[in-house]
């Protein structure tokens, strides 16, 4: 019984791997995840976002069609010290009461030879909005596709951490943003 | 005419005074940053604190590389056998805590999630892994163990004081560098 399931479920990934039209869609939230990595005096730091929704069309066949849009919930931050999860959500860096959530919204992705691509987009985060591109990779695996991407932005860009914090010698300016993304597939309809 | 008195040499009075002077800014630094709100200062505060914390437990090691290559200056003949006892345990005591606060407080880093990054140059590995109960309970360890080397300070310094002023002997100035000869 166990194996007849198996070469169920094997040939139905080797179908759609075959198949030409197979867009990815639906976000696998439990799978995914928002992470970030900054310096701290010096110190690498890592930190993730636990609440975040993501609606993302992508199939490698038609990349002009490809969409994607991240929204994060800030408050869901943990940057790895409860100290600093408190402060960050404050005025001086996201601000979160006035702006609950960050967003990407992708305004084009384009290929870069093999598995690796690259997205453009708008990042909007306390009420700024400025354009980022972000390289990722992409792999199908049968029903699954799985984009891993990292792209840096400048926290000053955006005015998260102001006033005593712009000093960017104790918390580096830079700061890594690593998205792990896991779509289902389905079958498109056209 | 007295004796000549005998002395640490030069390295033992160096590294001697120099961790007694990391140990009086480390010490402060710890009590005061602690209950600071965050800010860039208390994070430049933490890591100057662990970088002399790094500090003193290097030199401390290389104290007891020294003591254990050389002898120390004998104490007057006149001092009594239970302050000899007494000097030793202080003594071995003040080593093994110069040694083991640093450690734990390093740990204690670790267990937090903070890497320890020496002077912001050299990263010391994470020998614990992020937990947070390990965190505190460490936190709870090192300062348990800096109250106890708050109290070995005090009666290091008040034997001191005490040799100088009531005994009257030279214990003081085995560990000053020779002054002007009178």
């Amino acid at each position: 019984m166990k194996s007849l399931l198996r070469i169920v479920l094997l040939s139905s990934a080797v179908f759609s791997s075959f198949a030409s039209a197979v867009e990815f869609k639906q976000v696998q939230a439990n799978e995914s995840s928002v992470t970030f990595g900054y310096k701290q005096m010096g110190v690498n730091m890592e930190g993730k976002f636990a609440k975040f929704t993501a609606q993302t069309s992508f199939d490698p066949a038609k990349l002009a069609k490809a969409q994607a849009r991240i929204d994060i919930d800030l408050s869901s931050i943990d940057t790895g010290s409860e100290e600093a999860n408190d402060e960050v959500v404050g005025k001086q860096w996201f601000n979160a009461k006035a702006f609950p959530s960050a967003g990407f919204i992708s305004t084009g992705v384009k290929a870069l030879g093999g598995n690796r691509y690259e997205a453009m987009g708008k990042l909007t985060i306390k009420g700024k909005t400025l354009d980022v591109t972000a390289p990722f990779t992409f792999q199908a695996s049968g029903t699954r596709g799985l984009f891993d991407g990292v792209f840096t932005i400048k926290r000053l860009d955006y005015n998260i951490g102001e006033g005593v914090w712009t000093d960017v010698s104790t918390v580096a300016n830079e700061i890594q943003i690593k998205f792990h993304i896991v779509l289902i597939a389905a079958p498109n309809k056209k | 005419m007295d004796t000549p008195i005998q002395r640490y040499n030069n390295t033992a009075m160096a590294l001697h005074w120099l961790v007694a002077l990391l140990i009086f800014a480390a010490f402060p630094l710890g009590v005061y940053m602690h209950d600071l709100p965050l800010s860039p200062t208390k994070l430049q505060y933490y890591s100057y604190h662990k970088w002399i914390g790094i500090t003193i437990l290097l030199l401390v090691i290389a104290r007891v590389v020294w003591r254990f290559t050389h002898r120390p200056p004998p104490l007057p003949e006149s001092t009594p056998r239970w302050e000899v006892v007494v000097s030793h345990i202080t003594h071995l005591a003040l080593y093994g805590l110069l040694i083991v606060i640093p450690l734990s407080g390093w740990l204690m880093s670790s267990a937090k999630g903070f890497q320890t990054v020496w002077f912001g140059v050299l990263p010391l590995p994470d020998l614990v892994e992020k937990n947070k109960e390990l965190g505190e309970l460490l936190a709870t360890v090192h300062q348990g163990l800096n109250v106890f080397l708050f109290l070995l300070v005090g009666m290091h310094i008040a034997a001191v004081i005490k040799h100088k002023f009531i005994d009257h002997d030279q214990i003081l100035e085995r560990m000053l560098p020779k002054g002007k000869s009178k």
